[in-house]
């Protein structure tokens, strides 16, 4: 089944968001992004431990729609900057704003409420639950109906199988979810992040471990996802980040590096000098 | 969970209850009074597996709230003759609140840490019997006088030296607090204790309060086993400092483990299987403790999820 049909923006939007405009050439969204309050920005975000400085004075901004590459090689602090947004480590200075206000100090969980999901790089679900009571834990959480009330088990059900059948997942759903496969385990964590129904979804190297066949559905995926979300992607891969990126931020010994579309990426001389070296 | 085993589960505890109710017409005055004792032991075990067995927390030094509860509820009555439900409220009062301002130190920590610091605390609490002693009379303990042995309610007179009465007064409690526990575990805030204990950085990264839900787990563990204690010191009129030991907070641990942690039947199963096994051995030897040992090992090595959680495991799943 085609994943853009089932990910249509009302099954996924929220009801305080406005439908998000997605320019169809990346190139445009550079000029959009002086236009209004991106919906996430760091100004002068700094993390230390000890002597170490992994992420350093970093200001970074994300549109809203957008779907934005973080790459780096490896120990440039990519996973650590999006722990500092997602509220798993808290910075030593600077401060991070989302939809306008300071979240800085907001514990984890109150971030996921505001709309910001995390799924993580090691596979980190919920093993001995079923597949479906994995993702209904996460619909459970922020998600309200009309009236502000919580959802009915029934509504949490509906919400889940839809987040399942999004990611493929919908035959495996009473499986326990330590029972799947390395690469629907992944999956699994991508339904939770859908079910959370966030503004923003953080994705931690998602394609680690996957298949050829499985990184190419999984594109296909982020791309339907997409369409109603603003996604932030760590990822090693190259070709899947060309492929889905409409922008892209360099990471280098925790400071950014450059940042442009995939083509401006590919073309800059730093960028390849800290990946290939001199 | 299903509509059907919802329907299945709800019978079963009030089938439990039936039985409870229907055995005191049938067992003599001697079994009479060990299963009273085994039904309010039984509530303190009931509360302590809200932490252990569904939150995932294995505190070491659950004794410190049966004992605050014992000793709320007992010195007032025992010094100024205080009304007994009024004891009693004392003892649950003081319980919930002792657990809440230790859970909030307590939860800072985490594994063999939380072990350690609820350990830490429960040993102060223990030593405190013994450094006023002079009111509490430390392991010796203080007998309640046999004057303030009864009490009215609604109307009716409680006489707590008859055996009908405390039977089924603890009965009652212990229906209370299986209701109570059924309603948590059923809840949304049972799923997200069960989240917490699978695994707790992910419950958090959903948006959980983790924190918040642990303190709530903390508080009704508490706040049970507090009753417990309460229930003891009124209906045995008996308090001393042994329920406040390392031994008494072992034990609770040992009762869930053997019924089964996570599941609400188990530590009164627990309960009531340890307490005989130790009433029957010690009958015909002193080594009674040696053959708890070796029931231990046994259900270690091939039942590790305890009696309940065997049988949840391999033959009804629908058991909450």
């Amino acid at each position: 089944m085609d994943p853009v049909a089932l990910l249509s923006p009302a099954d996924f939007a929220f009801s305080d968001a406005p439908p998000p405009g997605r320019e169809a050439s990346s190139g445009v969204a550079a000029a959009g992004e002086s236009a209004g309050v991106p919906l996430l920005g760091t100004e002068n975000l700094t993390c230390r431990f000890g002597g170490l400085t992994a992420v350093d004075n970093v200001s970074f901004a994300l549109r809203e729609g957008e779907v934005r590459a973080v790459i780096g090689p490896n120990g440039a602090g990519k996973t650590t900057f999006v722990s500092l947004l997602c509220g798993r480590i808290a910075p030593t200075s600077g401060t991070v704003h989302f939809r306008g206000k300071d979240v800085t100090k907001l514990p984890a969980h109150r971030k996921v409420q505001a709309g910001i999901a995390y799924t993580s790089q090691i596979t980190n679900v919920f093993g001995n639950l079923s597949v479906r009571n994995n993702v209904m834990l996460a619909a459970e959480s922020r998600l309200r109906n009309a009236q502000g009330r919580r959802l009915t088990s029934a509504e949490l059900a509906a919400k889940a199988d839809r987040a399942l059948e999004a990611v493929g997942l919908s035959s495996r759903m009473d499986e326990k979810a330590c029972e799947l496969a390395y690469g629907h385990q992944r999956l699994l964590e991508v339904a939770m992040g859908l079910a959370l129904e966030p503004a923003l979804l953080i994705l931690d190297e998602p394609t680690q471990g996957l298949s050829d066949p499985e990184i190419a559905d999984f594109c296909t995926l982020v791309r339907a996802i997409a369409a109603s979300k603003t996604i932030l992607l760590i990822e090693h891969n190259m070709p899947v980040v060309m492929q889905i990126a409409d922008r892209i931020t360099v990471l280098n010994r925790g400071q950014i590096l450059a940042e442009g579309t995939p083509a401006e990426i590919r073309g800059n001389h730093d960028v390849q000098v800290a990946y290939l070296g001199t | 969970m299903t509509a059907a085993s919802t329907r299945k589960s709800i019978f079963l505890h009030l089938a439990v209850v039936a039985v409870l109710f229907g055995l005191q017409f049938v067992v003599p005055d001697y079994d009479k009074l060990t299963i009273t004792r085994i039904m309010v032991i039984a509530v303190y075990a009931i509360g302590y597996n809200v932490l252990f067995g569904y939150t995932g927390l294995l505190s070491l030094g659950h004794a410190m709230f049966f004992a605050v509860g014992l000793y709320a509820a007992g010195l007032p009555v025992y010094y100024f003759g205080l009304d007994l439900p009024l004891a009693f409220a004392l003892g649950i009062g003081a319980s919930l609140i002792l657990s809440l301002l230790i859970g909030v130190i307590a939860l800072r920590t985490s594994g063999v840490s939380f072990m350690i610091v609820t350990l830490m605390f429960a040993q102060a609490g223990y030593l405190l019997t013994f450094h006023l002693t002079e009111y509490t009379q430390g392991d010796a303990g203080l007998n309640l006088p046999a004057s303030i042995r009864s009490f009215g309610f609604a109307g009716i007179t409680f006489d707590l030296t008859k055996p009908d009465v405390r039977y089924n007064l603890a009965l009652c409690i212990l229906a209370l607090a299986i209701l109570i526990v059924f309603a948590v575990v059923r809840s949304r805030s049972g799923r997200i204790l069960v989240a917490i204990r699978e695994n707790e950085e992910r419950t958090r990264m959903l948006g959980y309060n983790s924190f918040a839900h642990k303190l709530k787990a903390f508080v009704i563990a508490g706040g049970l086993s507090g009753t417990s204690g309460a229930t003891f010191a009124i209906l045995f009129a008996y308090v001393g400092a042994s329920f406040a030991s390392i031994q008494n907070s072992i034990e609770v641990l040992l009762f869930t483990l053997l019924g089964g942690a996570g599941t609400i039947l188990g530590p009164l199963l627990g309960t009531a299987a340890m307490v005989y096994l130790v009433d029957k051995t010690s009958e015909f030897t002193t080594a009674h403790l040696l053959i708890v040992g070796l029931a231990l090992i046994v259900l270690v090595a091939w039942f590790p999820k305890g009696i309940l959680g065997s049988v949840r495991e391999r033959w009804v799943k629908w058991i909450p």
